[in-house]
């Protein structure tokens, strides 16, 4: 039963740094542009290199 | 990318440019502003159609602005006063980011206390979910305490009260289990129930901000300053906000004014269309006013200030404005009118329970907690769902039909409309003048090769509506071109002076083309309709709407659109006598659709059940109507309205669904066989079928 003890606050733990790393992505301004984030994927980077 | 000079001064302007909508516009956008001079970085927000811009003090706004013009992207500088709108989403995200995490530590515990934990253990795992649960719902359910509070406060109720009910009295109960060892604590349901509501909530709210976004770009677009010449003659760009009484304004062919003033030199002709709905222009000279919102068609005029901003033309508008939206915020939103049928029902049941109980026998504590059993499962989960979640679906699916819905209750009224009253510049037609057609088709193969020569030397709308039209044809080569401002393009070509110019004498819109010294051929204008208008019209109609015209332009105009539409049609109509005429067909019991774009439609728009405006609107119509649509086809119309319809007659089936739900869940509640574990099940198999059955309406707007 003792395993509990310890299974606990480490499973709370882990929730509070998902939920504290949520809390920064948004401060953070990540979900400013849901829909140009997703479109971002989409753009090639490649002929950046004759700018070099 | 590599600067190791000192870092210069860097300002940020944002620009909206409205009509960037995929990947390659972002990457156009950004790369092409990139390689500017001066340009240190360009970053676009999609969603909301702007580009922040960090750049020295080389450029300003109006380079970015030419640049991206001649990228092809029309842009307009953001004003600096207009601040971003309040997001609706974001207050909402971190309450549902801690009820989910709470909901989901808790459910764990839960399980294993369903699964047989007893005695110290059960007791320790109550005590650390209360830990965790109290203080979660009392900063998740906020939202929903604030609102039952204000709703009860003014002695009405709406959905949260018996959701707000629910949650304290749940976890009061629950609370008071854990300290006396007992069995059942409810925390999970009502962590649950919080998330899948704030969940809701949160899908609501992205799609007002979208649309809000949306609109707001159109809206920062249609805003202009002028060129104001200043004592010494020189120009200098100042915004509409800074124009004051007294400057000279400097208005080139093709411009807005952005404010009323009297012309002190120049005549040229002036289209009024967004302020009256009249399509022909009118010739003003030296000493006439101009208003703000007109539309300089042929030679640079300078106008010396007199009213600014929300002065004159503006003042009256606005006054019928504000009493008509005042009509309208009386609506009153379905979810709340079946609250206010739910809710008492709800507390008399739980409290009969109770009641019933008590009379059979029961002890005092067990009836209450029996009551509460019932409080808690007919706690309006699925309900709460049902009205946000298909009007998030039918609206997202709009929005990719290119209608833009500014709220939940835009649908709802959409939905039950049975009158349309269209106007007709700039809504039913595009507001843009086009060269008759048939003219164009007869023109000989030199006529088609010089006209768009010369008209490409010019910036005049006229001219450039004759070379968007004979783009296909290759040019003829020209000499000597010269344009002089009010009268056309002249030229020389094969030895004979040709031109492209303005008729003598004003009356309908035209252009006359000059070919050496044969008689000059006139190519009329016309205001074409929208495309798929007679398309539209006729699916209105056969949803068993009444449609009809309602213009301030001249009879004849209007007689011409009517003809050819085949519809009733109204003309020289004022703003305030379409506001009284959407009035009286209000009293007569019908629910009117407003659809109108100008200035002089805004106080119907406001008066109307339901209003529509597209994309070119003023600011006002963007402002006042429901729904804004951006592509030019009319079929936008009929596809809201029944979109509208098809997401009620989802509403009902889910408000069926979630009654369906209570007829079965009910009964058990009341004889006391409900345990957390059985709520939880029903509460979220309830709220599963509610989503489900509204996803059927992302292909709403097909």
């Amino acid at each position: 039963m003792s395993i509990v003890l310890f299974l606990l606050p480490i499973a709370l733990l882990l929730g509070l740094a998902g939920l504290a790393a949520f809390f920064w992505a948004l401060r953070n301004g990540q979900f400013d542009d849901p829909e140009g984030a997703a479109s971002r994927i989409l753009i090639d980077d490649e002929d950046e290199e004759d700018e070099r | 990318m590599t600067a190791l000079e000192p870092a210069p001064e860097f300002q940020t302007c944002v620009l909206a440019v409205p009509s960037m909508h995929c990947a390659g516009c972002m990457s156009k956008i950004e790369r092409g502003l990139g390689t500017l001079e001066g340009v240190a970085d360009a970053r676009v927000n999609l969603s909301s159609r702007m580009v922040t811009v960090s750049h020295d003090a080389t450029i300003d706004d109006r380079d970015l602005v030419e640049a991206l013009a001649g990228i092809g992207f029309e842009a307009q500088p953001r004003k600096k006063a207009a601040e971003k709108p309040p997001s609706a989403v974001r207050p909402l995200l971190a309450p549902l980011a801690v009820a989910a995490f709470a909901a989901m530590n808790v459910m764990l515990l839960s399980v294993s206390v369903w699964s047989g934990a007893e005695g110290s253990t059960r007791e320790l795992f109550h005590w650390i979910t209360a830990l965790i649960a109290l203080p979660a719902i009392g900063f998740a359910g906020r939202p929903f305490f604030n609102s039952a509070w204000g709703a009860v406060r003014k002695g009405t109720t709406n959905m949260d009260v018996p959701i707000s009910l629910g949650v304290i009295i749940a976890s009061g109960l629950s609370l008071y289990e854990v300290i006396v060892g007992g069995e059942h604590a409810w925390f999970d349901g009502a962590l649950m129930l919080l998330t899948f509501l704030l969940a809701g909530r949160v899908l609501d709210a992205m799609m007002r901000d979208k649309a809000a976004s949306g609109v707001e770009a159109l809206v920062s677009q249609a805003a202009r300053g002028a060129q104001v010449v200043s004592d010494d003659g020189s120009t200098r760009y100042v915004e509409s906000a800074d124009l004051q009484p007294g400057m000279v304004m400097r208005i080139a062919a093709g411009e807005r004014l952005a404010a009323d003033g009297e012309i002190i030199s120049g005549t040229s002709n002036f289209d009024q269309s967004l302020l009256t709905g009249e399509s022909a222009p009118i010739t003003l000279a030296v000493g006439k006013q101009a208003l703000a919102g007109t539309l300089n068609l042929s030679a640079p005029v300078e106008v010396r200030v007199s009213h600014t901003g929300h002065d004159t033309t503006l003042a009256e508008i606005a006054r019928l404005m504000e009493a008509s939206t005042q009509n309208r915020s009386r609506y009153v939103r379905i979810a709340d009118r079946a609250a206010r049928l739910y809710a008492p029902a709800v507390h008399s049941l739980a409290a009969l329970t109770v009641v019933g109980w008590l009379v059979a026998g029961a002890s005092v504590y067990e009836a209450l907690v029996i009551g509460v059993a019932v409080l808690i499962i007919t706690c309006p989960c699925a309900l709460g769902l049902a009205v946000p979640v298909a009007q998030v679906v039918a609206s997202g699916a709009l929005m990719r039909a290119g209608i833009m819905v500014k709220d939940g209750s835009a649908l709802e009224r959409m939905a039950t409309i049975d009158r349309v009253l269209l106007d007709k510049t700039g809504t039913l037609t595009l507001g843009k003048p086009q060269p008759d057609a048939d003219v164009v088709a007869s023109l000989s193969e030199d006529e088609a090769a010089v006209a768009p020569a010369l008209a490409s030397h010019s910036r005049h709308p006229l001219s450039k509506a004759v070379a968007t039209v004979l783009s296909g044809k290759t040019p003829a080569a020209l000499t000597n071109v010269t344009e002089r401002p009010g009268e056309g393009v002249f030229a020389e070509w094969n030895g004979q002076q040709v031109a492209l110019r303005r008729p003598e004498g004003g009356g309908k819109t035209a252009v006359l083309l000059q070919m050496g010294g044969a008689a000059p051929r006139t190519i009329p204008f016309s205001d074409e309709l929208r495309p798929d208008a007679a398309e539209a019209l006729e699916r209105l109609q056969r949803a068993g709407i009444e449609c009809s015209l309602i213009s301030g332009d001249t009879q004849s105009a209007v007689d011409d659109v009517a003809l050819e539409t085949g519809l009733a049609a109204q003309a020289e109509v004022r703003p305030a006598d379409k506001q009284a005429m959407v009035a009286e067909l209000r009293e007569e019991g019908r629910q009117v659709l407003m659809v109108g774009d100008g200035l002089n439609d805004g106080p119907a728009l406001a008066a109307a059940n339901a209003s529509m405006a597209p994309g070119s609107a003023s600011d006002v119509g963007l402002q006042a109507a429901d729904m804004v649509f951006v592509q030019d086809s009319l079929l936008a119309v009929p596809r809201a309205v029944i979109a509208s319809r098809r997401t009620m007659s989802v509403v009902r089936q889910n408000f069926a669904l979630a009654i369906l739900y209570n007829m079965f869940a009910v009964p058990l509640a009341i004889a006391g066989l409900v345990t957390p574990l059985i709520a939880a099940i029903a509460m979220s198999g309830s709220s599963l079928v509610v989503v489900a059955n509204s996803l059927r309406l992302a292909r709403a707007a097909k």
